[in-house]
Formats: C-alpha cells, sequence, structure tokens
C-alpha cells in the first residue's frame, strides 16, 4: 500500500501523537512507517532494541528471522526476553513481547536461519533489511542477497566495546546506489583469527546502544528525515566514549556491482568465509588401537577437548583441556610421547591439533577417529552415549 | 608525530593502548612502524605479502586510504589513522 493511501485509527493516532507533533516528521512520516517492511535478521542483541523501537514507533509490517532459543546466558543483553521464555524459540518471544508493546502493527515471523536458500525468498518482500546477525557468512549472505534483490541493508554490529554502523546498498537522491558490505570488507578475517563475542564477550549495554542506532537508521531511511549513515560508516567506542564517522565509497573492484560484476547468485557463504575449507588431515587413531594401547600399557598421554558438562556426562578419564583453551595450555600437552586427542565425534579434537601443529609445530598428536562415540561403541558399549 | 587510534578488539596487542604516536610520514611506513612496536598485531593487519589485509580498512583521517593514495597516502603531524577491523558479534560459526 502507498503510504498516501495509509489510515489510522482514533488509537493509532494518539499512541503516535508524540511523533506527529514533531514538525519535521509530521503525518507523512508516520504514514511511510505503517506503510513500511522491515525484515529484521537476528534477534539477539541487536535486534532486541531494533526490533523494539520499530514496533513501538509503528513500522507496519516486521518480519523476524532467527533460528536459536532463548538461553539465559542471552538476557544480559537481550532485553526483549525475560526468564520465562527461557528455552522458546527467539522468533515466538519476540513476537509475543511485540504484540504487547504494539497491536497495530504485523509482525511476521521465521524460526530458522537465513541461508542461500532461503533469503530471496525472506527478504523480497520487504523494502528494508536491518542485519543485526552474529557471523561473518550471514553477514555476507544478508548483503549479497540485499545488493541482488536491491534492498537496502542498515547494518550494525558490535565487539566487546566497539560497533560500528551503516546504511549500505541505499538510493541516494540522484539515484545511485550507496556502497556495500562488500566494498567495506573485501574478505571476511581467516576463522579463528577475531574471537566470537562468546570467546570474547560484549558489553551487555553495547548492542543496546548500537541497536538503537540502527534503528533510528531504518526510520530515517523509510521515512526520508535527516540524513543517513549512507556512505558513511560511524564507529563507537564504548571505552573512551568516542565515535568516529568515515566515508565510504562504492569499490570498482566490487564482484556484485563494480565495474564487473562476476556473483550474480548467492553462493555458499560458510565455504566463502573458510569455515568449510578443505582442511589439511591429522594423524588419526581407531578406537580399537587406542584400547590396543591402553591394554598394552603403552605410555601416551589422552586428552579430551569437550566441555566440562560433556566431560560430567561421560569420559574416559583423559586430561580435559576444552578446545577454547587448548592454546592457553598447550604447556600441559606432552612433546616427548605420543598423545591422543578426543572429543564427542573427532572434528573438535581435528581442530584443536591443527591449532597446536600450527602454532607450537606439535608432530606427536593422534585424532580419535570418530571420537568418544565411536570408542564408546566399539570398545565400551555400557557408557552413557549422548 | 601522526596518530593512530587503535580499535578495542587490537588492544590487547598494544598493551591496551588506545592512540599510538609515529614518526612515519606514509602509509605503508605507518604500519611498518606499527607493527614493530607491537608485532602481535601484524596478522591482523597485514596478509602474507605485508600488504594491508582485505578484512581491515585503514582511514586516514576520515577517508579511506583506497581512496586516496593507498599505502602510499602520506600523513602529517596533524593526522589521525584509524584502523577499522572486521567485527560480526556473536558466534562465529
Amino acid at each position: 500500500m502507498k503510504h498516501e493511501d495509509i489510515q489510522f485509527s482514533k488509537e493509532e493516532l494518539e499512541r503516535y501523537n508524540r511523533h506527529i507533533i514533531i514538525p519535521e516528521f509530521g503525518l507523512e512520516a508516520q504514514k511511510k512507517l505503517k506503510a513500511a517492511k522491515v525484515l529484521v535478521v537476528g534477534s539477539g542483541g541487536l535486534g532486541s532494541p531494533v526490533l523494539l523501537y520499530l514496533a513501538a514507533a509503528g513500522v507496519g509490517t516486521i518480519g523476524i528471522v532467527d533460528g536459536d532459543v532463548v538461553e539465559d546466558s542471552n538476557l544480559h543483553r537481550q532485553v526483549i526476553f525475560g526468564i520465562d521464555e527461557i528455552g522458546l524459540p527467539k522468533v515466538d518471544a519476540a513476537k509475543r513481547r511485540l504484540q504487547c508493546l504494539n497491536p497495530h502493527i504485523v509482525l511476521h515471523v521465521y524460526n530458522t536461519q537465513l541461508t542461500s536458500a532461503n533469503a530471496f525468498a525472506l527478504i523480497k518482500d520487504y523494502d528494508v533489511v536491518a542485519d543485526g546477525t552474529d557471523n561473518f557468512p550471514t553477514r555476507y549472505l544478508v548483503n549479497d542477497a540485499c545488493v541482488l534483490l536491491g534492498k537496502t541493508n542498515v547494518y550494525a554490529s558490535i565487539f566487546q566495546f566497539e560497533g560500528q554502523v551503516t546504511v549500505f546498498n541505499a538510493i541516494n537522491r540522484e539515484g545511485q546506489r550507496g556502497p556495500n558490505y562488500r566494498d567495506l570488507f573485501e574478505t571476511p578475517p581467516p576463522p579463528g583469527l577475531v574471537p566470537s563475542c562468546a570467546e570474547g564477550g560484549v558489553l551487555g549495554v553495547l548492542p543496546g546502544i548500537i541497536g538503537s542506532l540502527q534503528a533510528l537508521e531504518v526510520i530515517k531511511v523509510i521515512t526520508g528525515i535527516g540524513e543517513t549513515l549512507d556512505g558513511r560508516l560511524y564507529i563507537f567506542d564504548a571505552l573512551t566514549f568516542s565515535s568516529r564517522t568515515f566515508n565510504l565509497k562504492r569499490n570498482p573492484a566490487n564482484p556484485l556491482n563494480g565495474a564487473n560484476p562476476t556473483l550474480t547468485e548467492l553462493i555458499d557463504y560458510e565455504q566463502f568465509c573458510g569455515v568449510k575449507a578443505i582442511e589439511r588431515r591429522v594423524k588419526e587413531i581407531t578406537a580399537k588401537e587406542l584400547y590396543d594401547w591402553q591394554v598394552q600399557g603403552k605410555d601416551f598421554q589422552l586428552i579430551d577437548v569437550r566441555e566440562p558438562d560433556e566431560y560430567e556426562l561421560v569420559n574416559l578419564a583423559a586430561e580435559l583441556i576444552p578446545l577454547g583453551s587448548v592454546l592457553a595450555q598447550a604447556d600441559k600437552i606432552s612433546r616427548d610421547k605420543k598423545v591422543v586427542v578426543h572429543c564427542k565425534m573427532g572434528g573438535r579434537s581435528a581442530k584443536a591439533i591443527r591449532e597446536l601443529e600450527d602454532n607450537f609445530g606439535y608432530q606427536n598428536l593422534y585424532n580419535l577417529k570418530g571420537g568418544i562415540l565411536s570408542y564408546i561403541e566399539e570398545i565400551q558399549p555400557e557408557l552413557t552415549r549422548y | 608525530m601522526a596518530t593512530v587510534l587503535i580499535p578495542t578488539p587490537l588492544r590487547k596487542f598494544t598493551n591496551h593502548t588506545s592512540k599510538v604516536t609515529v614518526r612515519s610520514t606514509k602509509v605503508s611506513d605507518v604500519m611498518m612502524e606499527l607493527t614493530a612496536s607491537f608485532p602481535d598485531l601484524t596478522k591482523h593487519l597485514m596478509d602474507a605479502d605485508g600488504k594491508t589485509a582485505s578484512f581491515i580498512n585503514i582511514f586516514v583521517d576520515q577517508d579511506d586510504i583506497r581512496n586516496l593514495n593507498q599505502e602510499q597516502t602520506e600523513v602529517t603531524a596533524k593526522t589521525v589513522i584509524s584502523i577499522v577491523p572486521a567485527i560480526a558479534g556473536g558466534v562465529q560459526k
């Protein structure tokens, strides 16, 4: 529906009164908000304030994409959720909260992760996308889908004490598209170089600040008031309370919409970001061979790189060094004798071995093929499977 | 002497210093000077060929060096050089 045709009920006019009486905003901008369709990708730390403020502001149709469930560790920053919602799908919990906040808007929820297979279908009916996702593959996926579909992508990102906000792929007053994520960052950092918030943490209030700025930019994009961050990148440093704004330009080498585009469809973003890169093989040992070593009384070290709660559930009496701390605790890992490293199924232990080999030059590490599950299956079926 | 602003994610490699002053007068020398002082920064700023990594942006005052004279961009005592890394938040999948 065109915004000119939008009508408001008496209740809506009362609700949005403080918007409508702003001279630069008025009924016109409020109509644009009601006519707008915004897809919020990720309903976590950034998505929480974005959703709350867009719903409160009266954005007429809001879509929410998220495949996660609410966890207790989310609540220090994901203020849209409460303890009663732990274990519920985030999209359902968010919808419930937003319906209580504003019954005059339409909410569509998608309890799924955004993927290359569903991105076009999910995004195509929306006017603006707000990217509040939490990983590089989805960042590039959202960006590419928005560029290929011609959608504006209001971007925000956080880490520890740092926030970034900008508006990608917007149409300026001259009718030209602005820069996008690939103009800013041609490639993602190699996996493991940048620690995640799960490893590196995030100050809970930071996504509140940055997500609110993201909501502000969504509202400006929709209503046309003021000057958006199109072509500019805003950086906030919470530690020094300083902010900077930089100029961004389109890069002629951008593979999506540069001088010679080569990307015309969505790709495998896990592979692009190196998450699924073909990984160097590591030395392996089977469960039967490990059992033989044990029976023979062979001198070797057994390391378990799973998490403590998994270890508590079932273990092979190995030394517990979770994957996240394996480099920091490398001094506990022998160089003089063979070391068998295991996890649940063999993936994490292979990664641990590669990290130890790459960083410390270990040559005596063996991955238990199939992990503890394989050992239980073949050697000790009485142990707990999980 | 120009000033380099270190983003919060990289401060653990600069003894938690947020501003570093440098004597160099062009960006490539600034980066060399910076990584010589803080060697652990190197893999976060440069690729294997010693060029600025493609997941890092360097701004001289408000402008991206890719829109200036790349690593040859000159800096003065009043210049503020900002390093802006890619951050994604949340869980790296």
